[in-house]
């Protein structure tokens, strides 16, 4: 019974997400099924929240009461997490400063905080795109010399000031770049890659909703 | 298709079958028919080929690693919800990988972004670490929620990389900016690392700082290669199939659109998405 009802489970949505696709919204009951499954996704997704809450602070404060490695960074963790949500949670009607509205404490909290943060860690990624390219361009191979010649040109068409220069030279060379490089051979690679993709999903899918596969399950 | 889409809709009528979907509904009709005639060949004991896919016959060899050197393996299912294919796909797969660390003894550490993929691999891990006698050794934090913001994901993940220096990381599921954060640090900590996504822009980064890449399809058909079960390979045989009418529909498009002016435009119609 254990297998048995998520399989079934699995069949009678996947299916009914695949007929309503081909059927008209407005048709009474099943134009409208596929929405309210979405719905639903949403709305389980909101209750298991409180799974997510539970197990970071269960797992922060296992650190912090065994003094593991670090466990000073958890109480920070753990901090972050009330500070963040106990004054969201609360009703606005008992102070401004509640709610998630401009001015409350989680919006300052999230504008002068969170963001900053997320923004640093997303600047990082240039230093972190240096080192790759600085490994992934090394021409050790003919293969990898091509490699290393195509990203030279496509990055310096990309900077203003290498467009300007290039531009210079007869022939029209940007352009030469953004049709054969770029919608050429680069588009053609990509394309290749997404119908393999999507037929790969939509295979599974099949495998999944047919009970083949229950490997998402635990089972094999 | 477009004239199927005309008539359905030239009668200004109610229909409940939408007409301008019919290309669609064929292509899932020729695809389902594939996938199920190659899974009944497989259930008769036909035998069926299937290439080698190097990053999934490393997955054992790298579990193998992390035990001998004592380290943890560290399986993130990408960075999506459960609605996400990938996602499932990331999920069958550390099915697979638990089962090798649950017979290695090897520890697991599985950070997930959302609670309902924290509840899938809890479940998939200890269904693993049961099947593989070793219910015992199964701990529910193994797999744990460590973030819901992108970054403060990348940023804990890429935290627990340079402080327990995991001997094996896998990546497998959807992947966005982070997927360079965390492949970059997986390599400056000295971690064997291997990745899978159906995302062609996260490919790149992916091949230039992991030492294997499964590309798209790979990535679904993992759970069907490492399971060994010739059901599941079948389906691969039917996905194949297509694959190759495709490429001879996109001759066949190549040369009318190129050399017709009639029927280049009739053929691009029938695959117009609506």
């Amino acid at each position: 019974m254990r297998t048995t009802a998520p399989v079934i489970i699995a069949f009678l949505t996947g299916a009914t997400l695949v007929v309503t696709f081909f059927l008209n919204e407005k048709t009474p009951f099943v134009g409208q099924l596929s929405n309210q499954l979405l719905d639903w996704l949403i709305i389980i997704g909101g209750f298991t929240l409180l799974l997510g809450v539970v197990s970071i602070l269960r797992v922060s404060w296992q650190t912090v009461q065994r003094r593991k490695e670090g466990w000073f960074y958890k109480i920070a963790t753990i901090v972050s997490v009330l500070i963040m949500a106990i004054p969201s949670l609360l009703p606005v009607s008992w102070s401004p400063l509640f709610g998630r509205f401009e001015g409350s404490i989680y919006d300052w909290l999230f504008m002068n905080l969170q963001a900053p943060m997320m923004a640093t860690m997303f600047a990082t990624l240039a230093f972190y795109i240096a080192s790759a390219a600085y490994r992934a361009f090394r021409a050790r191979t003919p293969e990898a010399t091509l490699l290393l010649l195509t990203a030279t040109l496509v990055m310096f068409w990309r900077v203003p000031i290498g467009e300007a220069i290039l531009n210079l030279i007869p022939g029209d060379v940007p352009f030469f770049i953004n049709k054969f490089v770029m919608n050429g051979a680069n588009l053609a690679v990509q394309r290749g890659i997404i119908i393999g993709a999507a037929l790969g999903a939509a295979a599974m899918s099949l495998r999944i909703i047919l009970g083949i596969e229950r490997t998402y399950m635990g089972r094999g | 298709m477009t004239l199927f889409a005309e008539a359905a809709f030239s009668q200004e009528e109610f229909s409940v079958f939408r007409g301008d979907r019919i290309n669609a509904l064929i292509a899932v009709v020729a695809f389902s028919a594939a996938v199920l005639i190659f899974t009944n060949w497989a259930k008769r004991g036909k035998p069926l080929y299937l290439r080698k896919i190097a990053g999934l016959d490393a997955v054992e060899e790298a579990v193998g690693r992390a035990t001998e050197m004592g380290r943890p393996v560290l399986f993130i299912p990408g960075i999506d919800d459960l609605d996400q294919i990938e996602t499932i796909a990331g999920i069958s797969i550390l099915g697979r990988v638990a089962q090798i660390t649950a017979q290695y003894e090897t520890p697991l550490m599985v950070p997930v972004r959302y609670p309902l993929v924290l509840a899938a691999g809890q479940e998939v891990v200890q269904q693993a670490y049961i099947h593989a006698g070793k219910g015992d050794a199964y701990e529910k934090d193994m797999v744990r929620y460590v973030a819901g913001e992108q970054f403060a994901f990348a940023a804990t993940v890429n935290g627990y990389m340079m402080r327990e220096h995991p001997a094996t990381n896998i990546y497998m599921g959807a992947f966005f900016a982070e997927s360079l954060l965390l492949a970059e640090t997986g390599n400056a900590a000295g971690s064997i690392q291997i990745a899978g996504t159906g995302r062609p822009e996260q490919l790149p980064f992916f091949v230039a700082a992991c030492d294997y890449t499964l590309m798209g399809e790979e990535l679904f058909a993992a759970s069907a290669y490492l399971s060994h079960e010739p059901v599941m390979m079948g389906g691969l045989k039917g996905q194949d199939l297509m694959k190759v009418l495709i490429v001879i529909l996109i001759l066949a498009g190549v040369i009318l659109v190129t050399f017709t002016t009639k029927l280049g435009p009739i053929f691009k119609s029938w695959f117009q998405a609506v």
